[in-house]
């Protein structure tokens, strides 16, 4: 048996209520207010793909023993390179061996389910132990654009492998047309779209119902030996249509959670068949489609093993954590649409030098300090001789993860000098209760809710962005946790 | 055996600049200043200098790299010119090395100047330092005022004292330095400011608002040394300011990555103390030090190094803050110039402009206004870097 073993997911803490930018840019295209319902989750200033797709990874990979992920695939349409491989940023900060296939799918946003087939049959074909997948997006829409309001920011990544399958795969069916629905070019920084009449009647309601058909009709199956069905599809009329074609029950129609996230692109599909399985129960079948230049359609049936996996957050962990943006422009201003005023300060140049990035690399992406084999005391950086005074010893360091480790705030501060896209800059010292002190940003959290002792989380993302030089750096910030009392 | 630095090397002369948004100056023209100044105090010419160290912190605002850049508008005379920098305690490194040249016998008479041009960066605060090429990467996003501002939060989580009753201590800080600057024609801000003002300026880190700030300032100060034997031949019947210790200490790592430093003192600051005090023979600096100018870089580094320093008991400095006992007509009256805050801190100057507020006031050449009462000791202190990795100097200095 082979499928999937554990789930993830990420969305974003940030909500921007649709309302909010409806108010802001409605006058310039008022037939928006057909979208302007619900509200839509955006990235923080320091999140993108390829931050979000590692905290899904890191949530789905709660219980897996990392020596055992042979490959990671990323999907997304919004990666922050062309060329440097995405995924290899990725397979650090999840703290995996350097020794796996990494790779990038790309292009249509069914990329997501495609990179969980290939992982699939990877896996099928034994070459393969564990693969991570994993899909993240966070496409633009042009202020006032229906895109704008549509369009949300979230992640999903499946661990796929044959050992405690949580969901079994038992086939697949894909389709693929050049359909200009959507579409960027390589130097285009927001999506485009053709008429919506055509998309929907000619996109959706052809092609979901023929990779539908295909699968039913190449494994001898009825739509109501579905317990539950995933597609993407936020035209609301559509929608109706598609179930009725199609036969889907009310109850097995998998919400596509439009009026809380919106429409995430590449991870869609994997995010919402992650809250599927989250409400899944032993034997029922799932049928994921995905859509965009074509659709690839999956069949999975669920295990007794899901009731023995390990709690996570999950979309429906992060669906309850969230927090209002309640300010358009500083949206705008996160997303680099509105070009705020930094100060000079901001203006520094700093360059990053890949060959000292490179020795780096261990802490940069992974976060990997030392534990002293002498006298046991975790420290970061990674040092050669060690911290504790009554120690000292010299090259006696083994590898040590703290991307994993919870520490407690020991000082911080809200600093309005320091150049931020989103000041104050929050930063402070972190203790980790398992040995180990650093200074981290703090992200995820405002100042005043901030106490010393409060426990925190390690969150990878991204440190800053060269704008001469088109690079986005990466590294660990500390989130704040209210404590549960 | 070494027996430390105690009463071997006499201060000859000193000069220093009027500290401020010196516009019109470059660094060049401010070290000359304070050179003419303190050459003409030595009373000698200047080709007795046989040695010259000078301290200039910023390369990237300021004269750039090596002592060159210096020792061509000061027209020194073909001597050995050395470029110090250890971040705020630059000046005092180039003290330490021109008194540590004529203490050991190479040199009679050694020049130290420190001069820093800061205003060239076209925004307030401080440009970053850098710190490797990589900090960027992977440090926080921290400036001065965000790194020292944490020792408020710390501070308070181990004293268990409420963050009001701390803003009213450090506001008591900033207003006292403030009175003193207001005293004084070289300091940089002579404006006298209420405690309700300071609390109530703009936030720049939690907790330190804009008047808990230092300022940042142009400026040079310089001094001349040489053994007791020529100073007494020179400066005959006159007091003459000794050299009693100098300290320094650097953080070693633990304070950044090993546990059991609670973020609310200065390590290196106490080390530093306890040895100048050994050096400097001094059994009880609460009773013994005449007055201070300490790194008061924010209003709250200087309330807990009143601790650091061994003068306030521990978690005790704010009722001696609040009982004035570090105020001009105090017992241990600190910031007597205006301190960082209020005097200036052009940083590879801040050093011997410390020392310079010890000296005049030594030599009683400061209007009555300002006059620290019968003072015999001085203490200087740098605090250089960040409360978690640092450099802490300290200079004693007195009358003979």
């Amino acid at each position: 048996m082979f499928g999937i073993c554990s789930y993830g997911g990420y969305v974003p803490k940030y909500r921007l209520n649709r309302g909010l930018v409806y108010a802001a840019m409605g006058w310039m295209n008022p037939a928006n207010i057909a979208n302007a319902a619900g509200e839509k989750a955006v990235a923080n200033f320091d999140e993108d793909s390829i931050t979000m797709a590692v905290a899904a990874g890191i949530d789905a990979l709660n219980g897996i023993d990392r020596s055992t992920v042979d490959a990671v695939y990323f999907a997304s349409t919004t990666m922050p390179y062309k060329e440097r491989l995405n995924a290899g940023i990725i397979t650090p900060a999840l703290g995996l061996r350097d020794h796996v296939r990494a790779a990038d799918f790309s292009g249509g946003i069914k990329a997501g389910t495609t990179a969980l087939i290939a992982a699939l049959e990877g896996v099928e074909s034994e070459r393969l132990n564990n693969v991570v997948v994993t899909a993240s997006d966070c496409r633009l829409g042009k202020p006032s654009s229906p895109q704008e309001l549509i369009f949300g920011d979230a992640a999903a990544a499946l661990i796929v492998g044959s050992k405690d399958v949580i969901a079994e795969f038992k086939g697949s069916y894909s389709i693929t047309y050049d359909f200009g629905d959507h579409y960027r070019g390589a130097f285009t920084k927001y999506d485009r779209q053709w008429e919506d009449r055509w998309i929907r009647d000619l996109g959706f309601v052809q092609f979901i119902p023929e990779a539908v058909n295909g699968l039913l009709d190449k494994y001898k199956l009825k739509m109501d030996d579905f317990t539950k069905v995933v597609y993407p599809c936020h035209y609301g009329g559509a929608r109706k249509k598609l179930g009725g074609m199609l036969g889907i029950a009310p109850e097995a129609d998998q919400n596509n959670l439009q009026a809380e996230l919106g429409e995430t692109g590449t991870p869609h599909s994997l995010v919402m068949l992650v809250k599927a399985l989250e409400e899944a129960n032993p034997g029922d079948k799932i049928l994921v489609v995905s859509f965009g230049s074509g659709c690839d359609a999956l069949f999975f049936e669920v295990t007794d093993k899901i009731k023995k996996l390990k709690s996570r957050n999950g979309i429906s962990g992060c669906l309850a954590n969230k927090a209002d943006l309640d300010n358009y422009t500083k949206y705008l201003v996160w997303r680099d649409i509105l070009p705020g005023e930094k100060g000079m300060r901001g203006e520094e140049d700093n360059w990053t030098r890949w060959s000292s990035l490179w020795r780096a690399r261990t802490f940069v992406f992974g976060l990997w300090g030392g534990k002293c084999k002498k006298c046991g005391t975790a420290q970061l950086p990674p040092q050669k001789i060690c911290v504790n005074p009554e120690c000292g010893a010299v090259d006696a360091m083994e590898p040590y993860l703290f991307s994993d480790k919870i520490g407690k705030i020991a000082s911080f501060t809200g600093d309005m000098l320091a150049a931020s896209v989103n000041p104050p800059a929050v930063y402070g010292a972190v203790e980790f209760d398992e040995g180990g002190k650093y200074y981290f940003d703090f992200t995820d959290c405002d100042l005043e809710s901030l106490e010393t002792g409060m426990p925190v989380y390690m969150s990878f993302r991204r440190k800053y962005f060269d704008d001469r030089r088109d690079i986005s750096g990466y590294f660990w910030k500390a989130v704040p946790q209210k404590e549960v009392k | 055996m070494a027996d430390g630095i105690r009463d071997k090397v006499a201060i000859l002369g000193m000069g220093c600049t009027k500290f401020g948004e010196r516009w019109e100056s470059g660094a060049e023209d401010l070290a000359v200043e304070a050179f003419v100044e303190c050459l003409e105090d030595a009373g000698i010419e200047k080709k007795e200098l046989q040695a010259a160290y000078v301290g200039t912190h910023f390369d990237e605002v300021n004269v750039g790299k090596a002592a060159l850049p210096i020792a061509l508008p000061l027209k020194l005379p073909y001597i050995p010119v050395t470029r110090t920098e250890n971040y705020c305690a630059t000046a005092t490194e180039a003290f330490r090395a021109a008194v540590y040249s004529v203490a050991a016998g190479v040199y009679d008479i050694v020049l130290a100047i420190g001069v820093e041009k800061l205003k060239d960066t076209g925004y307030g605060g401080l440009p970053s330092s850098g710190g490797g090429v990589n900090s960027f990467m992977m440090g926080a996003n921290f400036t001065a005022p965000g790194s020292f501002a944490q020792l408020a939060t710390a501070y308070g989580k181990k004293w268990d004292i409420p963050m009001d009753k701390i803003k009213d201590a450090i506001a008591h800080v900033s207003a006292k330095s403030h009175a003193n600057g207001v005293l004084n024609p070289r300091a940089h801000l002579r404006r006298a400011i209420s405690e309700d003002q300071i609390k109530a300026a703009p936030m720049i880190a939690y907790p330190l608002g804009l008047f808990d700030c230092c300022g940042v300032s142009d400026g040079s100060a310089a001094a001349i040394v040489t053994t007791p034997e020529i100073a007494k031949s020179l400066k005959k019947n006159q007091d003459i300011v000794m050299v009693k210790a100098l300290s320094i200490c650097d953080s070693s790592g633990e304070e950044a990555m090993y546990n059991n430093w609670d973020g609310s003192h200065f390590v290196t600051t106490r080390i530093a103390a306890t040895n100048a005090y050994k050096e400097a023979g001094i059994k009880d600096p609460r009773k013994e030090i005449s007055m201070m100018e300490v790194h008061d870089c924010f209003s709250i580094t200087e309330m807990v190094t009143m601790e650091d320093l061994h003068i306030s008991p521990k978690g005790g400095s704010y009722d001696d803050i609040m009982n004035g006992f570090y105020d001009l007509n105090g017992d241990v009256p600190c910031q007597v110039d205006g301190g960082l805050k209020c005097f200036g801190h052009p940083i590879g100057a801040s050093g011997l402009r410390m020392i310079y507020a010890m000296y005049e006031q030594l030599l009683d050449r400061v209007p009555e206004e300002r006059k620290v009462k019968n003072a015999r000791l001085g203490l200087t202190h740098n605090l250089g870097g960040l409360p978690w990795m640092n450099v802490a100097a300290i200079s004693i200095v007195g009358l003979n």
